[in-house]
Parts: C-alpha cells; sequence; structure tokens
C-alpha cells in the first residue's frame, strides 16, 4: 500500500532519512519503532506530505504522494501533540473536519466510548489534556479511511480508555484498513503489531512480521526483541 | 481551492473572535475615539488624532498578534494538513481567518463613537478613508506577520522581528527622514522624499488621510511633497496603488515559504 524507495531527507545539512527502502502492507497493523531521531516522526510526515522529502520516491497506493492533496481523504491522522485554537470547541474542532472532507456521515463510535460527548461542547482550552487527547484520537476515526497513521497514540491516555483504542485498532484491522503507529511502549507494539519496521539513522535496519522478528533475535516477545535489536544497535 | 480557505478561515476566526485579545482592541479604539469626541467636539482635529493613533496602534497589534497566531496554530496546521487540503487553502483560510476579525474590530471600535452620536460632524468621507486604510495596514502588516513567523522558527526571535519591522515603520523611519532633510538641506529633495513615503506602508496611510483632510499645516515632510506631485485625488489613488503593493508582494512571499516549508 504504502511504498518508499531511496527516500532521503536532510535537515540544515542532518541526514535524517538515509536511502530508505520500506514497503507497508494493506490490511495489517505495522509498529514503527527506534530510538529518538531514527526518522519515525519524518517518515510519518512524509507520507502525510507535511515534509517534502529531498529525493527519492514515495507512494500511496502507487500513486507518488504530494502531487495532489485528495489521497488524504483515505488517511486518519491522529498527532502525538494534541493542539487545538482554544476556543473553539470540541465540535467546532469535528465540524470543521467534517466541512473540509465535504462528508456528513461520520463514525462518532469513539466519542462515545470515550465518553465524552458532554465535553464537545466546552472550549479546548478548559479541557484536560487526557480529554484532548480523546478528542485527537476519535477525530482520526471519524471518517472510516482506509490508512491511520497514529503517533504515539496511547501516551496521555488513562489505561481504560488507551485499552479501547488499542480495541478499535484492531477492529479496524478486521474490517481490512491498514494501521500505522509508532509506539515507544513496546507492550503496546506487541499487542498490536503484526509487522515491525525498526528504523535507525534513517534506514530500516529490520522490516518484517513479528514472529519473523521473534526469530532472528531469539526472543519469545516483541517487546524482547525490539529491546534486543535496540540494544544490538548500540553495540555496533 | 476558495471554498476549502473559506472553511478554514470561518473557524480560524470563530477562534479569535472569542478571544479576550480581539475584545481589548475593539474597546481600546472605541474608548479612544470616545475621549476625543468628548474633548474636542467632532472637527476635522479629532478624526486626525484617532488617526495617527490608529494608524500606528494597527500595524503593531498587528504585527505581534499575527506572529503569535500562527505559532500557536503550528501544530494545528499540521494536523489541517494532513486532511485532504492544499497548502494554497490553508494559507488564505489562516490569513483571512486572522485579518477578517482584526479590520472588523478596528472599524467597529473606530465609528462606533462617531455612529452612536449619528456623524458628531466628522466628514463620512474621511472616516470612510481611516477605516480603508486601517484595512488596508491590517492586510499588509498580518501578511508580513506571517512572513516572519514562517521565517523565524524560534518564537521569541519572531517576536522580536515583529517588534522590530514596527519600530522600523513607526519610529526609526521618522528620524530618518528628519536626518535626510537635515543633511541634504538646500537640495532638492522631492523625489528621494516620495520614495522613502513609499516604502512605509503607515507614512503612506497617514499621507492619504492627510491628502483627504487637506491640512497642508498638518502635513509634515512627506505628506507636503506628495500633495505639491501629485495633489489631490492623483496623490490618493498612487498611494493606495502603493499600499495594495504592501499587501501583495508580502502575502505572496508568505504564500510561497508555507508552500515550501517542512512541517
Amino acid at each position: 500500500m504504502i511504498a518508499a524507495r531511496d527516500l532521503c531527507k536532510r535537515f540544515g545539512g542532518t541526514p535524517v532519512l538515509r536511502d530508505l527502502d520500506l514497503d507497508i502492507a494493506r490490511g495489517r497493523v505495522t509498529a514503527i519503532v527506534g530510538p529518538n531521531g531514527a526518522g519515525k516522526t519524518t517518515f510519518i510526515k512524509a507520507l502525510l506530505g507535511l515534509v517534502k522529502p529531498d529525493s527519492g520516491l514515495l507512494t500511496f497506493n502507487g500513486a507518488p504522494v504530494g502531487a495532489a492533496p485528495a489521497y488524504r481523504a483515505q488517511v486518519g491522522y491522529m498527532p502525538q501533540i494534541a493542539q487545538f485554537p482554544e476556543n473553539l470547541t470540541g465540535a467546532d474542532f469535528l465540524a470543521l473536519l467534517r466541512e473540509l472532507r465535504g462528508v456528513a456521515e461520520t463514525d462518532e463510535r469513539l466519542i462515545d466510548e470515550f465518553g465524552i460527548r458532554a465535553s464537545l461542547d466546552k472550549r479546548l482550552r478548559v479541557l484536560s489534556g487526557g480529554t484532548r487527547q480523546k478528542v485527537n484520537a476519535a477525530a482520526a476515526f471519524l471518517f472510516s479511511p482506509t490508512l491511520y497513521v497514529l503517533d504515539e497514540p496511547t501516551t496521555g491516555l488513562d489505561p481504560v480508555s488507551s485499552g479501547i483504542l488499542k480495541r478499535r485498532v484492531l477492529e479496524e484491522r478486521e474490517h481490512g484498513s491498514t494501521v500505522i503507529l509508532t509506539s515507544h511502549i513496546l507492550a503496546d507494539v506487541d499487542e498490536l503489531a503484526d509487522d515491525v519496521v525498526f528504523l535507525h539513522e534513517g534506514q530500516a535496519r529490520f522490516a518484517g512480521n513479528v514472529r519473523e522478528l521473534k526469530r532472528q533475535t531469539a526472543q519469545a516477545t516483541t517487546e524482547r526483541a525490539i529491546a534486543a535489536l535496540m540494544l544490538g544497535e548500540r553495540a555496533a | 481551492m476558495s471554498a476549502l480557505a473559506g472553511t478554514v478561515a470561518k473557524f480560524q476566526a470563530r477562534d479569535v473572535v472569542r478571544s479576550r485579545w480581539l475584545a481589548a482592541y475593539v474597546a481600546f479604539f472605541w474608548i479612544v475615539g470616545e475621549g476625543l469626541l468628548r474633548f474636542t467636539g467632532g472637527d476635522a482635529r479629532a478624526v486626525l488624532s484617532l488617526g495617527s493613533i490608529v494608524l500606528y496602534v494597527v500595524p503593531l497589534v498587528t504585527l505581534v498578534f499575527g506572529t503569535i497566531y500562527l505559532y500557536n496554530a503550528r501544530e494545528f496546521t499540521e494536523l489541517l494538513l494532513a486532511q485532504p487540503v492544499d497548502r494554497r487553502s490553508l494559507y488564505f483560510g489562516l490569513y483571512g481567518g486572522l485579518t477578517g476579525p482584526l479590520c472588523l474590530g478596528v472599524v467597529l471600535g473606530t465609528t462606533m463613537p462617531f455612529l452612536m452620536r449619528g456623524g458628531a460632524g466628522a466628514d463620512p468621507a474621511v472616516l470612510a478613508l481611516l477605516c480603508g486604510t486601517a484595512v488596508a495596514l491590517t492586510l499588509a502588516f498580518a501578511a508580513i506577520a506571517f512572513c516572519i513567523a514562517l521565517a523565524c522558527t524560534d518564537r521569541l526571535r519572531g517576536l522580536g522581528a515583529a517588534i522590530g519591522v514596527w519600530m522600523l515603520c513607526a519610529v526609526v523611519y521618522d528620524g530618518l527622514v528628519m536626518a535626510t532633510v537635515a543633511a541634504f538641506d538646500g537640495h532638492p529633495l522631492e523625489r528621494p522624499m516620495l520614495m522613502m513615503t513609499l516604502a512605509n506602508p503607515i507614512d503612506l496611510a497617514r499621507v492619504m488621510l492627510l491628502l483627504r483632510l487637506d491640512i497642508s499645516a498638518l502635513m509634515g515632510y512627506t505628506g507636503a511633497v506628495f500633495q505639491q506631485w501629485l495633489g489631490g485625488n492623483t496623490g490618493l489613488l498612487a498611494a493606495s496603488l502603493a499600499l495594495c503593493v504592501w499587501i501583495v508582494t508580502p502575502a505572496w512571499l508568505g504564500l510561497r515559504a508555507f508552500s515550501r516549508k517542512d512541517f
């Protein structure tokens, strides 16, 4: 569904993505992991058209990303930090997204499951960080996209809400959606991911399914296997 | 493009309208206008005094509020860019969402004291011109604020640059004019003065207002040059055109920077 070929990006002379080659399969949950500065956020931003690569090719369903913004109608993005215009209400925010996408029928299950419907009429400024994060998550699931891009989705959520979100991610996969997520919480990766991409210094050092990862690193859990990858890179 | 830009502008404007900043902005002009009318009556001098306050405060508030607005909207801009929206629409949406309420605020605050007195003896054409120049300055300095916020990633530096631009146009400029006049005493200075006025949107707006009020004694050096060289309506038109250039150029530069930026 997504393919990167020789993708390069520098920020002020520092290479962040270095000839990155990567394929992300349809209908699976792919976790992108790696140490800080490995290029996880930059790759996600390139995928969303927020960052323009210096060279290389990045395609979504075979079409190059960045040519036209229409492909983003199929993407639901949940950013790591939920920052909204503080004088708007949650309902205003969701209405803005609906108008931008020209879609009136939306999937509001997460709003009800999180129990935040009453909070939507309050200004976003007065909501707690956790509630804002729930609004943020609900917004990403509003338009039944074919691709979910979730950047550190469980940060700032309480265990119950985090569980609701994770259940929903797996449910979406059952219905054929593709999910890309980054997380530092390896237990979440263990619970959700079918495939793992391990980024290090702007390159994919491992990309494959969880079973393969465990076999290669000779570890019993995904959590330990990823830790082994990270430690291996550090030792090298 | 226009429909998406309109949608973004509508919601951004809703956010700005609800902020305390904007209420204070309207109240400020209202109170100043009210005070001037109470103490002087509605003659040309009251409008002129109000005009000079408006023409200096509008750029300052627009620059400072504009840069802060764009810095605060940074994460939200990323979220909006992840929607099926092109950058051009988003840029003009953000720009419209800022300038709309600011323009409305200054026009409302400035005219209300006069309207509540049934005009208060002020020439409606002059009042309309004052509002027009205030709107033009808002549009120009909001675009400059966008350029600054897009060029400086660092908030504090951007805010410093915004205040620096205002100091340059409002304070340093007058000093430069004075210094030039003093240094080249006895030389023909009409053309260089004309050039200097064109280089400063605040002075342009001031000259426009003065040309319309027809008070040669209060024109100042650059105003006198405009009166002499361009006179009445031609001068007004030339100054308006120059102001338009001051809106379009930074707005275009900002759009270019916004389209190329990595968020």
